[in-house]
């Protein structure tokens, strides 16, 4: 049964809300988290046949507080001796806060940092995207039962720190929101990395990440950082249409139909890192958006500001020491100075990157451009060998195929 | 990341004779102990599927041109070292962690409950690209 259009987005907007009420009124997130879920379902079964009640935020409210009390009774019959205070670690309700602050609350508990990516991830979508486990452990490909378990263990590590329900203290507030950012970033990745194809239902996965995103942006709206996620976000989601052909191949930057890309988002994107850059604070996230703003600005691949984008390549290097931002770099100096230079810079490289399968794959590029296509083909083959990405690998063979055929005919 | 740890009917490090030699009691406990192993995996949130494959004198080969009738092979066969015994696939954060799995998955019971020891094929599943940047 599916709810009338609107409500679906509704509930997954008003979830966060819900939460945070019945989390404050009752001190159990685990408990809260929940029941929260179970309102959501009540009402997606319940408000298309019935109606929509006249205040929704009070129905769900209403519905869930209702859960959580059945629930504790329940427990407390069962065992009745168990000490409830394991899970009841976010106790005592706080001073009553915005909305608003209450979706950044739950970013900052669900992205705890004892937690790994793949628990914070789901149990993200659930708590604060409103997604049930069903449709997470769809998007990633396992069980219900398995995702169900990765969530209630997620949420049982988050009651065992012992956070409460509040905002981080601001000493903590910009290493704690580094995690959120980093969780939300690996989320957009998750559903950007497969667009097309068989994989669709994921790329709702990049949708949800803007979606919570936005939300954090709109909490935090003086942070530089986060502003930076978001353009990145928008600007690499802008090109998206162009990213894969018929059959869900990757098509190259150096080859994408540019009149395809997302000219509203791109607009979006490009004022809110114009309004962030200034502020003096630069990031990873505002360096790797500037990179994607820069693509994003050429209106075709021969005009790409290499230069530029050499610079901020350079930057982002000495910033995070991230040896794939190494490579990267490598290709902007061959693209801004000629392949030498970036092959220089390959022979240079980390030696944890030596035998990477993108090393292979950009050295094959570098050769191909200087001209040297028995090497090139060779690296194709050796990047396509290492690869464990399905249409990367296809893609680099294609390539190694295509080299060998031209030199030969 | 995904990984498919694959069980073969290639020999085993203790040397162990084949299960259908076995009493019944061992087998019991090592069935019991690949439940209790999926059980757990399920509860830590990893487990995507889990599947014993029915013997090799079932196992059929198929060979086709597209065009005319297909060649089917029958059992039983000569060499079933390589065949496929059975396989689970994990979700997991990081190798370090499929490798564990695969070395508890190795040490299943054998007769008298000694380890069996047996190789498993540890072999990521490949995933999509990372965006571009």
């Amino acid at each position: 049964m599916s709810a009338r259009p609107g409500t679906e987005d509704l509930l997954r907007e008003l979830a966060p809300q819900v939460l945070g009420v019945v989390v404050r009124r009752h001190g159990n997130f685990a408990a809260a988290e929940d029941a929260t879920q179970e309102a959501l379902l009540a009402a997606a079964t319940q408000w298309p046949e019935q109606g929509r009640p006249a205040n929704p935020l009070g129905w769900l409210v209403r519905v869930a507080r209702r859960r959580v009390v059945d629930q504790h009774r329940s427990d407390e019959a069962r065992r009745r001796r168990e000490v409830l205070a394991a899970s009841l670690s976010l106790t005592a309700p706080e001073e009553p806060v915005a909305g608003q602050d209450d979706t950044l609350i739950l970013m900052f508990l669900c992205c705890h940092p004892t937690l790994t990516p793949g628990a914070a991830i789901p149990l993200t979508l659930r708590a604060v995207g409103g997604l049930t486990t069903r449709e997470i452990a769809a998007a990633f490909l396992v069980p219900e039962a398995t995702m169900a378990q990765r969530i209630s263990r997620a949420k049982a590590k988050v009651a065992a720190s012992g956070e409460g329900f509040r905002l981080p203290s601001p000493e903590e507030r910009a290493e704690r929101l580094r995690s959120v950012c980093h969780v939300l970033y690996l989320l957009f990745n998750e559903g950007y990395a497969t667009s097309a194809g068989p994989d669709l239902a994921r790329s709702d996965l990049s949708g949800e990440a803007i979606r919570l995103t936005r939300a954090v942006q709109a909490g935090l709206p003086d942070d530089a950082e986060v502003a930076g996620l978001l353009a990145l976000m928008l600007l690499t989601d802008a090109r998206r249409p162009a990213r894969t052909g018929p059959t869900g191949e990757l098509v190259p930057l150096a080859e994408q139909d540019r009149s395809t890309w997302d000219q509203a988002l791109i607009t979006e994107g490009l004022a809110l890192l114009a309004d962030a850059l200034p502020r003096g604070s630069i990031g990873e996230y505002q360096l790797q958006a500037a990179v994607a703003a820069a693509h994003d600005r050429a209106p075709r691949y021969d005009d790409t500001d290499w230069a530029e984008i050499l610079t901020l390549y350079t930057l982002l290097e000495r910033l995070t020491g991230n040896p794939v931002v190494a490579l990267n770099r490598a290709v902007a100096a061959a693209m801004a100075q000629g392949p030498d230079a970036g092959l220089a810079l390959l022979d240079d490289l980390d030696p944890q990157l030596a035998d990477h399968h993108r090393q292979h794959a950009v050295r094959a590029h570098l050769l191909e451009m200087a001209g040297d296509q028995a090497g090139a083909a060779a690296a194709f083959r050796a990047a396509a060998s290492r690869s464990t990405n399905q249409r990367e690998q296809q893609y680099l063979t294609t390539q190694a195929a295509r080299l060998a055929t031209d030199s030969t005919g | 990341m995904r990984f498919m740890l694959l069980q073969n009917y290639g020999e085993v490090g203790s040397g162990c004779v084949p299960m259908n030699e076995w009493t019944p009691g061992d087998i019991r406990a090592h069935v019991d102990f690949q439940h209790e192993l999926n059980a757990e995996l399920l509860g830590s949130g990893e487990l995507v599927d889990a599947q014993g494959l029915a013997g090799p004198d079932q196992a059929r080969f198929v060979v086709s041109d597209g065009s005319s009738a297909p060649v089917i092979t029958d059992g039983p066969f000569p060499e079933t070292k390589e065949l496929l015994a059975g396989y689970r696939l994990v979700d997991v954060d990081s190798l370090e962690r499929a490798l564990e799995i695969a070395a508890r998955s190795s040490a299943a019971p054998g007769p008298e409950g000694v380890p069996i020891q047996q190789p498993i094929e540890v072999r990521e599943v490949l995933s999509a690209p990372d965006p571009e940047v």
